[in-house]
Protein backbone atom coordinates (compact mmCIF):
# COMPACT_ATOMS: atom_id res chain seq x y z
CA UNK A 1 0.00 0.00 0.00
CA UNK A 2 1.39 3.38 -0.87
CA UNK A 3 -0.17 6.77 -0.34
CA UNK A 4 -1.47 7.99 -3.66
CA UNK A 5 -3.71 10.90 -2.88
CA UNK A 6 -4.06 12.23 0.61
CA UNK A 7 -7.05 14.24 1.57
CA UNK A 8 -6.02 17.82 0.95
CA UNK A 9 -9.04 19.33 2.63
CA UNK A 10 -9.46 20.70 6.11
CA UNK A 11 -8.97 17.35 7.81
CA UNK A 12 -5.31 16.44 7.84
CA UNK A 13 -2.87 14.62 10.03
CA UNK A 14 -1.59 16.66 12.94
CA UNK A 15 1.68 18.36 12.09
CA UNK A 16 4.76 16.93 13.76
CA UNK A 17 5.20 18.48 17.17
CA UNK A 18 1.44 18.86 17.40
CA UNK A 19 1.83 20.34 20.88
CA UNK A 20 1.04 23.71 19.38
CA UNK A 21 -2.53 22.56 18.75
CA UNK A 22 -5.14 23.89 21.14
CA UNK A 23 -6.83 21.37 23.39
CA UNK A 24 -10.56 20.94 23.89
CA UNK A 25 -11.71 21.32 27.48
CA UNK A 26 -13.46 17.94 27.20
CA UNK A 27 -10.47 16.17 25.64
CA UNK A 28 -10.24 13.49 28.34
CA UNK A 29 -13.87 12.50 27.79
CA UNK A 30 -13.19 12.07 24.08
CA UNK A 31 -10.05 10.05 24.70
CA UNK A 32 -11.95 7.80 27.11
CA UNK A 33 -14.61 7.30 24.45
CA UNK A 34 -11.93 6.00 22.07
CA UNK A 35 -11.41 9.12 19.97
CA UNK A 36 -8.68 9.25 17.38
CA UNK A 37 -7.50 12.86 17.21
CA UNK A 38 -6.50 15.02 14.28
CA UNK A 39 -5.33 18.59 13.76
CA UNK A 40 -8.02 20.91 12.45
CA UNK A 41 -7.90 24.71 12.26
CA UNK A 42 -5.29 24.82 15.01
CA UNK A 43 -7.17 22.49 17.35
CA UNK A 44 -6.69 18.88 18.33
CA UNK A 45 -10.12 17.48 17.42
CA UNK A 46 -11.71 14.03 17.63
CA UNK A 47 -11.58 12.68 14.06
CA UNK A 48 -13.70 9.65 14.89
CA UNK A 49 -14.64 7.40 17.81
CA UNK A 50 -15.96 4.09 16.47
CA UNK A 51 -15.89 4.82 12.74
CA UNK A 52 -16.79 7.81 10.60
CA UNK A 53 -19.46 6.08 8.53
CA UNK A 54 -21.26 4.62 11.56
CA UNK A 55 -21.15 8.02 13.22
CA UNK A 56 -22.54 9.62 10.07
CA UNK A 57 -25.39 7.12 9.89
CA UNK A 58 -26.23 7.49 13.57
CA UNK A 59 -26.59 11.23 13.08
CA UNK A 60 -28.93 10.70 10.12
CA UNK A 61 -31.00 8.08 11.97
CA UNK A 62 -30.84 8.91 15.69
CA UNK A 63 -28.73 11.48 17.55
CA UNK A 64 -25.06 12.38 17.10
CA UNK A 65 -23.15 14.39 19.71
CA UNK A 66 -20.34 16.74 18.63
CA UNK A 67 -17.86 18.82 20.61
CA UNK A 68 -17.59 22.02 18.57
CA UNK A 69 -15.87 24.08 21.24
CA UNK A 70 -13.20 25.00 18.69
CA UNK A 71 -15.63 27.51 17.13
CA UNK A 72 -14.80 31.10 18.08
CA UNK A 73 -17.41 32.57 20.42
CA UNK A 74 -17.73 36.28 21.11
CA UNK A 75 -20.45 38.13 22.99
CA UNK A 76 -21.25 41.77 22.39
CA UNK A 77 -23.74 43.75 24.39
CA UNK A 78 -24.78 47.25 25.30
CA UNK A 79 -26.64 50.14 23.74
CA UNK A 80 -25.97 50.25 20.02
CA UNK A 81 -24.69 46.66 19.86
CA UNK A 82 -27.17 45.75 17.12
CA UNK A 83 -26.35 48.77 14.97
CA UNK A 84 -22.62 48.19 15.45
CA UNK A 85 -22.89 44.50 14.57
CA UNK A 86 -24.92 45.42 11.49
CA UNK A 87 -21.97 47.49 10.28
CA UNK A 88 -19.91 44.32 9.69
CA UNK A 89 -22.55 41.74 8.72
CA UNK A 90 -24.03 41.35 5.25
CA UNK A 91 -27.46 40.34 6.55
CA UNK A 92 -29.74 42.96 8.06
CA UNK A 93 -29.47 41.52 11.54
CA UNK A 94 -31.65 44.32 12.96
CA UNK A 95 -34.52 42.24 11.51
CA UNK A 96 -33.60 39.26 13.67
CA UNK A 97 -35.96 39.02 16.62
CA UNK A 98 -34.59 38.45 20.12
CA UNK A 99 -34.55 34.72 20.73
CA UNK A 100 -33.54 33.95 17.15
CA UNK A 101 -30.31 33.01 15.40
CA UNK A 102 -29.23 34.08 11.93
CA UNK A 103 -26.60 32.95 9.42
CA UNK A 104 -24.66 35.87 7.96
CA UNK A 105 -21.30 36.77 6.44
CA UNK A 106 -18.47 39.16 7.08
CA UNK A 107 -17.27 40.54 3.75
CA UNK A 108 -14.26 42.71 2.95
CA UNK A 109 -14.48 45.91 0.92
CA UNK A 110 -13.91 43.89 -2.28
CA UNK A 111 -16.96 41.76 -1.47
CA UNK A 112 -14.88 38.68 -0.55
CA UNK A 113 -16.15 36.45 2.26
CA UNK A 114 -13.95 36.86 5.34
CA UNK A 115 -16.03 34.47 7.44
CA UNK A 116 -19.50 32.99 7.70
CA UNK A 117 -20.97 33.29 11.16
CA UNK A 118 -24.03 32.50 13.20
CA UNK A 119 -25.34 35.35 15.34
CA UNK A 120 -27.68 34.66 18.26
CA UNK A 121 -29.79 37.59 19.44
CA UNK A 122 -30.17 36.69 23.09
CA UNK A 123 -31.64 40.08 24.05
CA UNK A 124 -32.38 43.19 21.98
CA UNK A 125 -28.84 44.51 22.56
CA UNK A 126 -27.01 41.30 23.53
CA UNK A 127 -25.56 38.99 20.89
CA UNK A 128 -23.51 35.81 20.79
CA UNK A 129 -21.48 35.41 17.59
CA UNK A 130 -20.08 32.04 16.43
CA UNK A 131 -17.04 32.20 14.12
CA UNK A 132 -15.19 29.48 12.28
CA UNK A 133 -12.27 28.23 14.36
CA UNK A 134 -9.65 29.37 11.86
CA UNK A 135 -11.16 32.87 11.86
CA UNK A 136 -11.81 33.19 15.58
CA UNK A 137 -9.08 35.71 16.33
CA UNK A 138 -9.88 37.83 13.28
CA UNK A 139 -13.56 37.74 14.18
CA UNK A 140 -12.90 38.88 17.72
CA UNK A 141 -10.62 41.66 16.46
CA UNK A 142 -13.34 42.79 14.06
CA UNK A 143 -15.95 42.99 16.82
CA UNK A 144 -13.60 44.57 19.33
CA UNK A 145 -12.90 47.27 16.79
CA UNK A 146 -16.56 48.22 16.51
CA UNK A 147 -17.33 47.77 20.23
CA UNK A 148 -13.99 48.20 22.04
CA UNK A 149 -15.16 47.53 25.57
CA UNK A 150 -18.17 45.40 24.92
CA UNK A 151 -16.89 42.53 22.79
CA UNK A 152 -15.84 39.57 24.89
CA UNK A 153 -14.01 36.46 23.67
CA UNK A 154 -15.74 33.53 25.45
CA UNK A 155 -14.14 30.65 23.53
CA UNK A 156 -12.03 29.69 26.58
CA UNK A 157 -14.66 30.29 29.24
CA UNK A 158 -17.38 28.29 27.50
CA UNK A 159 -17.70 25.02 25.60
CA UNK A 160 -20.05 24.26 22.73
CA UNK A 161 -21.80 20.97 22.04
CA UNK A 162 -23.99 20.10 19.07
CA UNK A 163 -26.58 17.35 19.17
CA UNK A 164 -27.96 16.52 15.76
CA UNK A 165 -30.36 14.02 14.23
CA UNK A 166 -34.05 13.11 14.23
CA UNK A 167 -33.94 12.11 17.92
CA UNK A 168 -31.66 14.96 19.02
CA UNK A 169 -34.17 17.55 20.15
CA UNK A 170 -36.42 15.25 22.20
CA UNK A 171 -33.33 13.67 23.74
CA UNK A 172 -31.84 17.04 24.74
CA UNK A 173 -35.25 18.19 25.95
CA UNK A 174 -35.51 15.19 28.27
CA UNK A 175 -32.03 15.75 29.65
CA UNK A 176 -32.44 19.48 30.34
CA UNK A 177 -36.09 19.01 31.25
CA UNK A 178 -37.45 21.59 28.78
CA UNK A 179 -39.95 21.00 25.97
CA UNK A 180 -37.59 22.02 23.18
CA UNK A 181 -39.94 20.97 20.38
CA UNK A 182 -41.59 24.36 20.91
CA UNK A 183 -38.34 26.08 20.04
CA UNK A 184 -38.61 27.21 16.41
CA UNK A 185 -35.93 26.45 13.81
CA UNK A 186 -33.16 29.00 14.42
CA UNK A 187 -34.70 29.86 17.76
CA UNK A 188 -32.40 30.30 20.75
CA UNK A 189 -33.06 30.53 24.43
CA UNK A 190 -31.27 30.50 27.75
CA UNK A 191 -32.23 27.71 30.08
CA UNK A 192 -31.15 26.75 33.56
CA UNK A 193 -30.11 23.14 34.02
CA UNK A 194 -28.92 21.74 37.35
CA UNK A 195 -28.19 25.27 38.52
CA UNK A 196 -26.17 26.11 35.41
CA UNK A 197 -27.25 28.34 32.57
CA UNK A 198 -26.86 27.35 28.96
CA UNK A 199 -27.76 28.82 25.61
CA UNK A 200 -29.68 26.35 23.45
CA UNK A 201 -30.19 27.11 19.77
CA UNK A 202 -32.04 25.02 17.21
CA UNK A 203 -29.17 25.19 14.73
CA UNK A 204 -26.49 22.91 13.34
CA UNK A 205 -24.18 21.98 10.50
CA UNK A 206 -25.39 18.54 9.47
CA UNK A 207 -28.67 19.01 7.59
CA UNK A 208 -30.50 17.43 10.52
CA UNK A 209 -32.79 18.88 13.11
CA UNK A 210 -31.05 19.41 16.41
CA UNK A 211 -29.48 21.94 18.70
CA UNK A 212 -26.25 23.60 19.68
CA UNK A 213 -25.54 24.37 23.33
CA UNK A 214 -23.10 26.90 24.76
CA UNK A 215 -22.27 26.58 28.43
CA UNK A 216 -19.37 26.68 30.85
CA UNK A 217 -16.90 23.80 30.44
CA UNK A 218 -17.67 21.95 33.68
CA UNK A 219 -21.38 22.01 32.85
CA UNK A 220 -20.56 20.87 29.33
CA UNK A 221 -18.84 17.82 30.74
CA UNK A 222 -21.97 16.92 32.69
CA UNK A 223 -24.19 17.60 29.71
CA UNK A 224 -21.99 15.46 27.43
CA UNK A 225 -22.17 12.54 29.89
CA UNK A 226 -25.91 12.93 30.40
CA UNK A 227 -26.55 13.00 26.67
CA UNK A 228 -24.41 9.91 26.10
CA UNK A 229 -26.23 8.14 28.94
CA UNK A 230 -29.53 9.13 27.31
CA UNK A 231 -28.47 7.52 24.03
CA UNK A 232 -26.56 10.11 21.98
CA UNK A 233 -23.53 8.85 20.06
CA UNK A 234 -20.24 10.81 19.99
CA UNK A 235 -19.35 11.92 16.46
CA UNK A 236 -16.00 13.25 15.22
CA UNK A 237 -15.15 15.84 12.62
CA UNK A 238 -14.71 13.15 9.94
CA UNK A 239 -18.45 12.54 9.90
CA UNK A 240 -19.15 16.23 10.50
CA UNK A 241 -17.52 16.95 7.13
CA UNK A 242 -19.49 14.28 5.21
CA UNK A 243 -22.73 15.35 6.93
CA UNK A 244 -22.33 19.03 6.06
CA UNK A 245 -21.30 18.13 2.50
CA UNK A 246 -24.42 16.00 1.95
CA UNK A 247 -26.43 18.98 3.19
CA UNK A 248 -24.42 21.20 0.77
CA UNK A 249 -23.36 23.56 3.56
CA UNK A 250 -20.21 25.43 2.51
CA UNK A 251 -17.07 25.33 4.64
CA UNK A 252 -15.17 28.60 4.98
CA UNK A 253 -11.57 28.13 3.92
CA UNK A 254 -12.59 25.47 1.40
CA UNK A 255 -15.77 26.40 -0.50
CA UNK A 256 -15.88 30.09 0.38
CA UNK A 257 -13.11 32.47 1.34
CA UNK A 258 -11.87 36.03 0.86
CA UNK A 259 -11.48 35.39 -2.88
CA UNK A 260 -15.11 34.33 -3.40
CA UNK A 261 -18.18 36.56 -3.22
CA UNK A 262 -21.63 35.69 -1.84
CA UNK A 263 -23.35 35.75 -5.23
CA UNK A 264 -21.17 33.16 -6.92
CA UNK A 265 -21.29 31.09 -3.72
CA UNK A 266 -25.09 30.96 -3.82
CA UNK A 267 -25.36 33.06 -0.65
CA UNK A 268 -27.30 36.02 -2.07
CA UNK A 269 -29.97 35.34 0.58
CA UNK A 270 -27.45 36.19 3.30
CA UNK A 271 -26.87 39.68 1.87
CA UNK A 272 -29.35 42.50 2.62
CA UNK A 273 -28.99 45.54 0.40
CA UNK A 274 -32.56 46.84 0.71
CA UNK A 275 -32.42 48.30 4.22
CA UNK A 276 -29.94 50.96 3.12
CA UNK A 277 -27.72 50.38 6.14
CA UNK A 278 -24.03 50.64 5.45
CA UNK A 279 -21.77 47.68 6.15
CA UNK A 280 -18.28 46.62 5.11
CA UNK A 281 -18.36 45.56 1.46
CA UNK A 282 -21.77 47.03 0.70
CA UNK A 283 -20.69 49.22 -2.23
CA UNK A 284 -18.98 46.37 -4.03
CA UNK A 285 -21.71 43.87 -3.19
CA UNK A 286 -24.34 46.22 -4.59
CA UNK A 287 -22.38 46.44 -7.85
CA UNK A 288 -21.89 42.69 -7.96
CA UNK A 289 -25.59 42.11 -7.28
CA UNK A 290 -26.51 43.99 -10.44
CA UNK A 291 -24.65 41.74 -12.84
CA UNK A 292 -24.50 38.03 -13.49
CA UNK A 293 -21.70 36.30 -11.60
CA UNK A 294 -19.04 34.80 -13.87
CA UNK A 295 -19.07 31.49 -12.06
CA UNK A 296 -21.20 29.63 -9.58
CA UNK A 297 -20.56 27.15 -6.82
CA UNK A 298 -21.96 23.98 -8.39
CA UNK A 299 -22.87 20.69 -6.75
CA UNK A 300 -21.69 17.58 -8.54
CA UNK A 301 -22.17 13.85 -8.09
CA UNK A 302 -20.79 10.70 -9.62
CA UNK A 303 -23.07 8.05 -11.05
CA UNK A 304 -21.67 5.14 -9.06
CA UNK A 305 -19.42 4.58 -6.09
CA UNK A 306 -16.42 6.92 -6.18
CA UNK A 307 -14.63 9.36 -3.93
CA UNK A 308 -14.40 12.98 -5.05
CA UNK A 309 -11.68 14.99 -3.33
CA UNK A 310 -10.79 18.66 -2.98
CA UNK A 311 -8.28 19.54 -5.66
CA UNK A 312 -9.59 17.08 -8.26
CA UNK A 313 -9.98 18.88 -11.55
CA UNK A 314 -13.15 19.00 -13.65
CA UNK A 315 -13.11 18.96 -17.44
CA UNK A 316 -15.52 19.71 -20.25
CA UNK A 317 -14.39 18.24 -23.57
CA UNK A 318 -10.98 17.58 -21.99
CA UNK A 319 -10.53 21.26 -21.12
CA UNK A 320 -10.23 22.14 -17.42
CA UNK A 321 -13.23 24.17 -16.22
CA UNK A 322 -12.95 23.91 -12.44
CA UNK A 323 -11.54 22.25 -9.34
CA UNK A 324 -13.35 20.65 -6.42
CA UNK A 325 -13.27 22.80 -3.30
CA UNK A 326 -14.80 19.97 -1.23
CA UNK A 327 -15.54 16.38 -2.04
CA UNK A 328 -16.15 13.01 -0.49
CA UNK A 329 -18.02 9.75 -0.77
CA UNK A 330 -21.57 10.21 0.51
CA UNK A 331 -22.34 7.49 3.04
CA UNK A 332 -26.08 8.14 2.84
CA UNK A 333 -26.35 8.27 -0.95
CA UNK A 334 -23.65 5.80 -1.94
CA UNK A 335 -21.93 7.93 -4.57
CA UNK A 336 -19.30 10.66 -4.77
CA UNK A 337 -20.34 14.28 -4.10
CA UNK A 338 -18.47 17.56 -4.26
CA UNK A 339 -18.62 21.31 -4.77
CA UNK A 340 -16.73 23.34 -7.35
CA UNK A 341 -16.85 26.78 -8.93
CA UNK A 342 -17.75 26.43 -12.59
CA UNK A 343 -18.29 28.97 -15.37
CA UNK A 344 -22.04 29.67 -15.54
CA UNK A 345 -22.40 27.82 -18.85
CA UNK A 346 -21.40 24.57 -17.08
CA UNK A 347 -23.10 25.19 -13.75
CA UNK A 348 -26.72 24.31 -14.48
CA UNK A 349 -28.28 21.09 -13.26
CA UNK A 350 -28.05 18.19 -15.65
CA UNK A 351 -24.71 19.22 -17.15
CA UNK A 352 -22.40 16.23 -17.50
CA UNK A 353 -18.68 16.87 -17.00
CA UNK A 354 -15.67 14.71 -16.18
CA UNK A 355 -13.73 14.68 -12.93
CA UNK A 356 -10.18 13.45 -13.13
CA UNK A 357 -10.03 10.74 -10.45
CA UNK A 358 -6.55 9.26 -10.02
CA UNK A 359 -5.67 10.25 -13.56
CA UNK A 360 -8.80 8.87 -15.18
CA UNK A 361 -11.94 10.77 -16.24
CA UNK A 362 -15.08 9.86 -14.28
CA UNK A 363 -18.44 11.34 -15.34
CA UNK A 364 -19.95 13.82 -12.90
CA UNK A 365 -23.33 15.51 -13.12
CA UNK A 366 -24.31 18.95 -11.84
CA UNK A 367 -27.28 18.50 -9.49
CA UNK A 368 -29.47 20.84 -7.42
CA UNK A 369 -28.46 21.50 -3.83
CA UNK A 370 -28.67 19.97 -1.31
CA UNK A 371 -27.45 16.47 -2.10
CA UNK A 372 -29.41 15.18 0.86
CA UNK A 373 -32.53 16.60 2.45
CA UNK A 374 -33.89 15.06 5.62
CA UNK A 375 -37.34 13.49 5.38
CA UNK A 376 -39.87 15.99 6.75
CA UNK B 1 -5.44 -11.78 16.52
CA UNK B 2 -4.18 -8.74 14.65
CA UNK B 3 -1.54 -10.58 12.59
CA UNK B 4 -2.41 -14.22 11.84
CA UNK B 5 0.64 -16.44 11.51
CA UNK B 6 -0.76 -18.52 8.63
CA UNK B 7 0.37 -15.91 6.08
CA UNK B 8 3.18 -13.56 5.11
CA UNK B 9 3.24 -9.78 5.01
CA UNK B 10 4.76 -7.11 2.77
CA UNK B 11 6.32 -3.97 4.19
CA UNK B 12 3.66 -2.12 2.24
CA UNK B 13 1.03 -3.81 4.47
CA UNK B 14 -0.46 -6.40 2.15
CA UNK B 15 -0.70 -10.02 3.29
CA UNK B 16 -0.56 -13.25 1.24
CA UNK B 17 -1.81 -16.66 2.32
CA UNK B 18 -0.55 -19.59 0.22
CA UNK B 19 -2.40 -22.74 -0.86
CA UNK B 20 -0.22 -24.77 -3.24
CA UNK B 21 0.99 -22.25 -5.85
CA UNK B 22 -1.98 -19.87 -5.39
CA UNK B 23 -1.78 -16.95 -2.97
CA UNK B 24 -4.72 -14.96 -1.61
CA UNK B 25 -3.92 -11.26 -1.11
CA UNK B 26 -5.45 -8.65 1.21
CA UNK B 27 -4.36 -5.82 3.50
CA UNK B 28 -3.47 -6.01 7.18
CA UNK B 29 -5.54 -5.06 10.18
CA UNK B 30 -3.34 -2.08 10.96
CA UNK B 31 -3.48 -0.89 7.34
CA UNK B 32 -7.27 -0.81 7.27
CA UNK B 33 -7.37 0.76 10.71
CA UNK B 34 -5.03 3.51 9.60
CA UNK B 35 -7.12 4.19 6.50
CA UNK B 36 -10.42 4.38 8.35
CA UNK B 37 -13.69 3.41 6.72
CA UNK B 38 -12.95 2.03 3.26
CA UNK B 39 -15.45 3.34 0.71
CA UNK B 40 -13.97 2.31 -2.65
CA UNK B 41 -11.93 -0.62 -3.96
CA UNK B 42 -10.72 -1.12 -7.53
CA UNK B 43 -9.38 -4.58 -8.43
CA UNK B 44 -7.82 -6.01 -11.61
CA UNK B 45 -9.62 -8.46 -13.87
CA UNK B 46 -8.78 -12.15 -13.75
CA UNK B 47 -5.93 -12.86 -16.15
CA UNK B 48 -4.09 -9.63 -15.37
CA UNK B 49 -0.39 -10.10 -14.80
CA UNK B 50 0.85 -8.45 -11.62
CA UNK B 51 4.44 -7.68 -10.64
CA UNK B 52 5.90 -7.74 -7.17
CA UNK B 53 5.93 -4.26 -5.66
CA UNK B 54 3.75 -2.75 -8.38
CA UNK B 55 0.18 -1.50 -7.94
CA UNK B 56 -2.59 -3.98 -8.76
CA UNK B 57 -5.49 -1.89 -7.51
CA UNK B 58 -6.61 1.08 -5.47
CA UNK B 59 -8.30 1.41 -2.12
CA UNK B 60 -9.88 4.63 -0.85
CA UNK B 61 -11.21 5.93 2.43
CA UNK B 62 -12.41 9.43 3.22
CA UNK B 63 -8.85 10.09 4.33
CA UNK B 64 -6.81 8.91 1.35
CA UNK B 65 -6.53 6.93 -1.87
CA UNK B 66 -3.71 4.41 -1.79
CA UNK B 67 -2.28 1.90 -4.24
CA UNK B 68 -2.50 -1.77 -3.43
CA UNK B 69 0.91 -3.25 -4.20
CA UNK B 70 1.28 -6.85 -5.14
CA UNK B 71 3.49 -8.79 -2.73
CA UNK B 72 4.32 -11.28 -5.52
CA UNK B 73 4.52 -11.59 -9.30
CA UNK B 74 2.08 -13.77 -11.21
CA UNK B 75 -1.33 -13.99 -12.81
CA UNK B 76 -4.58 -12.92 -11.17
CA UNK B 77 -6.79 -16.01 -10.93
CA UNK B 78 -9.81 -14.49 -9.21
CA UNK B 79 -10.97 -11.37 -7.43
CA UNK B 80 -13.32 -10.75 -4.54
CA UNK B 81 -16.43 -9.77 -6.51
CA UNK B 82 -18.20 -8.67 -3.30
CA UNK B 83 -15.66 -5.99 -2.52
CA UNK B 84 -16.45 -3.18 -5.00
CA UNK B 85 -20.07 -3.16 -3.79
CA UNK B 86 -19.23 -3.70 -0.12
CA UNK B 87 -15.78 -2.18 0.54
CA UNK B 88 -16.57 -2.08 4.27
CA UNK B 89 -15.62 -5.79 4.29
CA UNK B 90 -11.98 -4.63 4.29
CA UNK B 91 -12.58 -3.02 7.71
CA UNK B 92 -14.89 -5.66 9.08
CA UNK B 93 -12.88 -8.68 8.03
CA UNK B 94 -9.45 -7.74 6.66
CA UNK B 95 -8.07 -11.31 6.83
CA UNK B 96 -11.09 -13.21 5.57
CA UNK B 97 -14.08 -11.71 3.76
CA UNK B 98 -12.08 -8.58 2.87
CA UNK B 99 -9.60 -10.53 0.69
CA UNK B 100 -8.85 -8.92 -2.66
CA UNK B 101 -7.31 -11.21 -5.29
CA UNK B 102 -5.80 -14.64 -5.74
CA UNK B 103 -2.56 -14.89 -7.71
CA UNK B 104 -0.78 -17.88 -9.29
CA UNK B 105 2.82 -17.19 -8.38
CA UNK B 106 5.37 -16.92 -11.19
CA UNK B 107 8.35 -17.02 -8.83
CA UNK B 108 7.58 -18.68 -5.47
CA UNK B 109 11.06 -17.62 -4.34
CA UNK B 110 9.70 -14.11 -3.90
CA UNK B 111 7.95 -15.29 -0.76
CA UNK B 112 11.34 -15.42 0.96
CA UNK B 113 11.45 -11.62 0.88
CA UNK B 114 8.20 -11.23 2.83
CA UNK B 115 7.81 -10.88 6.59
CA UNK B 116 6.32 -13.39 8.98
CA UNK B 117 3.68 -12.30 11.47
CA UNK B 118 6.13 -11.49 14.25
CA UNK B 119 8.38 -9.40 12.01
CA UNK B 120 5.40 -7.60 10.53
CA UNK B 121 3.93 -6.90 13.97
CA UNK B 122 7.11 -5.00 14.83
CA UNK B 123 6.98 -3.03 11.61
CA UNK B 124 3.30 -2.26 11.78
CA UNK B 125 3.89 0.22 14.56
CA UNK B 126 5.19 2.39 11.74
CA UNK B 127 2.08 2.14 9.50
Amino acid sequence: MAAKQSHTGPVSDPPRGSHQLRTLQLRDLHAAAGARFVGFAGWEMPLQYTGAIKEHQTTREAAGLFDVSHLGRVTIEGDGATAQLRSVTTFDIAKVRPGRAQYTLYCNSAGGIEDDVLVYRLEPERWLVIHNAANADAGFARLRKIMPNRAQHVTESTAMLAIQGPLALPLLGRVVNKPLSELPRFGCLEVTWAGRSLVVARTGYTGEDGAECILEPSAAEDLWNSLVDAGATPVGIGARDTLRLEAALPLHGSDIDASTNPFEAGLRWAVSLEDGADFTGRTTLRELSERMPERALAHLRTEGRAVLRPGYSIEADKEPVGTFTSGTFSPTLGYGIGMAYLPLMFASSGTILASIVRGKPVPVEVVPRPFYRRPS
Amino acid sequence: MEYPSDRLYAETHEWIRMEADIGTVGISYSAQEQLGDVVFVELPDAGTVVTRGDPFGVIESAKAAVDLNSPVSGEVISLNEDLPGAPELVNESPYDRGWMITVRLASPGELDDLLDAAAYAQLSGEV
